[in-house]
């Protein structure tokens, strides 16, 4: 059988959020760990997560397991038991709601900032705005962030600041329109990452490549804004 | 745009470039000393005296104490603006950083003007 220790906290009831032991078993099969999540909360449904697509597309079951965030959907058992213990938290550093359910407005607030969509005055053309093969692959590696929080989470300067540094994932979110030969943005873009929090709190540590459920590179992003604020600069 | 006031510039990117510049010039300062040091193991008053007499050591000993300045400025401000804050201890952070801000910069412009007046005291 295995042990899982998971995170629970109902503020409407718990003073404080402690560890609940369950067991599961296995049967032989290395299954995912929204697996037995679904399992567990058929044994005890006051468990909470969010849970939709359970194929790594929509980012809603991001939590921490056994210490490293990560999507609850696409990681089995074999990669993260240890011992034959596995320990399921909510993402750190955000607020929890309930269990593993945390609040994610701060994150989303940090999203808005960055003004992700295309902006561009110019008159839009009969059909659509063309880009060159080149210039689309530019966005490869930036556009498929499915905002599953799970790098801004493992982030230190997120948690210290939330409110004031982005991010990993609003900032490779905003060189992904930065990088977009559509967009005619990028001055005003580039004027409000320029302080010493915004883009500059990044110290380059890498726990947001190391997690991304997406194998996305956050900040190889970050660099290449660098690079653009650097490029722009008098 | 988040807005900073004992941040030694506005600019993330200037803080950046400063911090990394800062660096290099201590990088080329140290590895000066070590290797005076080398060739000299234990220099005379008069060899010590002579080399920080000459007015090439002088700029580059300002050049150390201000890169030193920039950098500590920035790295310590970098510290207690992630550590003392009204998420991390409460309501009474912003005084307190401030205060300790305040107290940073005094020490690092003290450390400055001391240094000259010894250089130039030579």
């Amino acid at each position: 059988m295995l042990e899982v220790s998971i995170y629970r906290y109902n503020p409407e009831v718990d003073s404080e959020p402690y560890m609940q032991a369950f067991s599961y078993d296995t049967q032989g099969k290395d299954v995912m760990v929204l697996d037995v999540l679904e399992k567990l909360k058929t044994e005890d449904p006051t468990l909470v997560f969010r849970r939709s697509c359970r194929e790594g597309v929509c980012g809603s079951d991001g939590v921490n397991i056994s210490g490293k965030n990560g999507l609850a959907c696409i990681t089995p058992l074999s990669e993260v038991v240890k011992n034959n213990k596995l320990v399921i938290r909510p993402l750190p550093g955000l607020p929890v709601i309930r269990d593993l359910v945390i609040d994610m407005t701060q994150f989303y607030a940090q999203y808005e900032k960055i003004q992700p969509y295309l902006i561009n005055n110019t008159p839009a053309p009969a059909i659509e705005r063309l880009q060159s093969p080149e210039d689309r692959a530019k966005l490869d590696g930036l556009y498929e962030c499915i905002l599953c929080a799970c790098c801004s989470t493992a982030c230190p300067s997120f948690w210290w600041n939330p409110d004031k540094f982005i991010g990993p994932s609003g900032l490779l979110q905003a060189y992904r329109f930065l990088a977009d030969s559509r967009d005619t943005g990028t001055e005003d873009r580039l004027a409000n990452l320029d302080d010493p929090f915004s883009v500059f709190r990044c110290h380059g540590i890498m726990n947001c490549v190391q997690v991304c459920p997406k194998g996305l590179n956050p900040t190889k992003a970050i660099g290449h804004i660098r690079s653009m604020l650097l490029a722009s600069a008098a | 745009m988040v807005k900073s006031v004992t941040s030694l510039s506005n600019s993330g990117l200037s803080n950046w470039m400063l911090q990394r510049i800062s660096a290099l010039i201590l990088t080329a300062y140290l590895i000066f000393m070590v290797g005076y040091f080398a060739v000299n193991p234990s220099p005379s008053y008069e060899q010590w005296s002579s080399l920080h007499g000459s007015m090439a050591m002088r700029l580059f000993s300002l050049l150390a104490i201000l890169s030193i300045a920039v950098h500590a400025w920035i790295g310590i401000w970098c510290v207690l603006t992630d550590y003392i804050t009204v998420r991390l201890i409460g309501p009474k952070a912003t005084a307190i950083r401030m205060f300790l801000q305040l107290a940073m910069i005094a020490v690092i412009l003290f450390y400055v003007v001391w240094t000259i007046d010894i250089l130039w005291g030579i």
